[in-house]
């Protein structure tokens, strides 16, 4: 698995360059190992299991499990799902150019909602959450 | 007249706080919008916050209290049925509070016992329903009736219609979506599109329409927040929009202060624009930029609207 920083730097590459249907598999496979991180930060092993037949959606699932505001990037995951559908079933559409050049924006947006979800773990959950830094201004405090 | 159509036709309106700050222009617009269309809208006397995010951390049952004093207010005092909210923050809080008054016997136990404390009737799931200003003009005029109104059409704008991540989410707490021809989907959300395309506008297809701005990090968080807009801005412009529509003040106000960020900071310059719907379609009925609070907003699109015929 890749580290996070190196999954990002890849992404950089991917939305920099000329977008080509052919990185479809390589952008699903870097969604999976970002949310595999989100994964392991929160203890547990990332799931091999598959959900309506991708492993990112039930990697996303198991992300989400006790954790209802990771689901802001439920549809991200499912964007970048329907776009692998799309460019893999389809190569030779006529808007394929179009798609392959959406497509590592949708990655890389899963990437950076992850990454910042990671980087503000301390301050509890990305959004809308600081209940890990009161829990300890709260332990500073004299009991009543 | 459907059911929905006549229900809303005057509605108790509840602007939250971010109306009267930073997404003025979407208070402005909404009351321009709904005057024009000759709708009525009666603001909720004396409301709160809805507790947004701050008290919500907190204690979210003391949130659920004050959602819940905003709907006892447009019941009990103002015997209305219906409360209009513009801001998805407040409409997420007034939604989630029904459905925790409706589900939750020990929520219904404080709620209780801290509006009797506050000397106000205790608010009963199912006494107001509560609407987002999209409901409220997509039920009331819809389609069909903004074709016959428009004076100016929105022809020749792309837009990418971004709804953000608290309009459909989560999905339990809003029964009435996802029922279907008609309704709104919670996936991929559609009444914006909708009303903008019967304008005359250009709807491209933007797979980022519900995906997180980081509004929550804006100050605590503002790297961060500005990698997660420059990419959906980066997005829309990919996706050939010229103009990113919205019906959020929070993600609102985050795209354009991220948008100036990320030239400053990163050296990454876009150009799209950034407009609240209630404006585009008020516009397209001829109000004129001043009258919709264009000149509110952070970003300048006079010019822009001016060119496309709209001033």
């Amino acid at each position: 698995m890749k580290s996070l920083a190196n999954i990002g730097k890849r992404l950089k590459q991917l939305v920099a360059q000329p977008a080509q249907p052919s990185d479809a598999t390589e952008l699903l496979t870097l969604g999976e190992e970002a949310l595999e991180h989100w994964v392991r930060a929160k203890g547990k092993e990332p799931t091999e299991d598959l959900r309506e037949g991708y492993r990112l959606l039930a990697l996303h699932r198991q992300g989400a499990d006790k954790d209802p505001s990771f689901n802001a990037c439920r549809e991200t995951c499912r964007e970048l799902v329907y776009h692998y559908n799309l460019l893999t079933m389809e190569p030779g559409h006529p808007e394929s150019a179009q798609r392959a050049r959406m497509m590592p924006l949708v990655a890389n947006h899963l990437f950076l909602f992850i990454s910042g979800k990671l980087e503000s773990q301390e301050l509890g959950d990305f959004c809308c959450a600081s209940k890990p830094l009161r829990e300890k201004v709260d332990e500073t405090l004299p009991v009543q | 007249m459907s059911d929905k159509k006549a229900k809303y036709q005057e509605v108790a309106y509840y602007p939250g706080c971010a109306l009267e700050g930073s997404g003025s222009a979407y208070n402005t617009s909404t009351k321009a919008l709904g005057k024009t269309l000759g709708l009525k809208i009666k603001e909720v006397e004396n409301w709160n916050c809805c507790g947004a995010m701050e008290v919500k951390n907190i204690d979210p049952k003391l949130q659920t209290y004050l959602s819940s004093r905003v709907m006892s207010i447009t019941a009990n005092k103002m015997n209305m049925d219906t409360v209009m909210v513009p801001c998805n923050g407040c409409y997420h809080n007034l939604k989630k509070a029904e459905y925790d008054l409706a589900n939750d016997d020990e929520t219904v136990e404080v709620v209780d016992r801290l509006s009797k404390k506050a000397g106000h009737e205790t608010y009963e799931a199912g006494q107001v329903e509560t609407i987002h200003s999209l409901d409220w003009v997509k039920e009331t005029i819809g389609e069909e009736g903004l074709r016959e109104r428009v004076k100016k059409s929105l022809d020749g704008i792309k837009i990418a219609n971004y709804y953000g991540c608290m309009y459909t989410r989560p999905r339990h707490i809003f029964p009435e979506k996802d029922k279907g021809p008609g309704s709104e989907s919670t996936s991929k959300p559609h009444f914006m599109d909708d009303l903008l395309e019967a304008a005359g506008a250009e709807n491209v297809e933007f797979p980022l329409k519900t995906a997180c701005c980081g509004g929550a990090h804006t100050l605590s968080d503002s790297d961060t927040s500005t990698l997660l807009v420059t990419n959906i801005l980066q997005a829309a412009e990919a996706a050939g929009a010229e103009v990113i529509a919205t019906e959020c003040p929070t993600c609102h106000s985050g795209l354009e202060m991220h948008q100036i960020r990320a030239e400053k900071t990163l050296g990454i310059k876009t150009n799209v624009k950034i407009i609240y719907f209630t404006q585009l379609l008020g516009m397209a009925l001829g109000l004129k930029p001043k009258a919709v609070g264009l000149h509110e907003n952070i970003s300048d699109s006079f010019e822009y609207v001016k060119k496309k015929g709209l001033a």
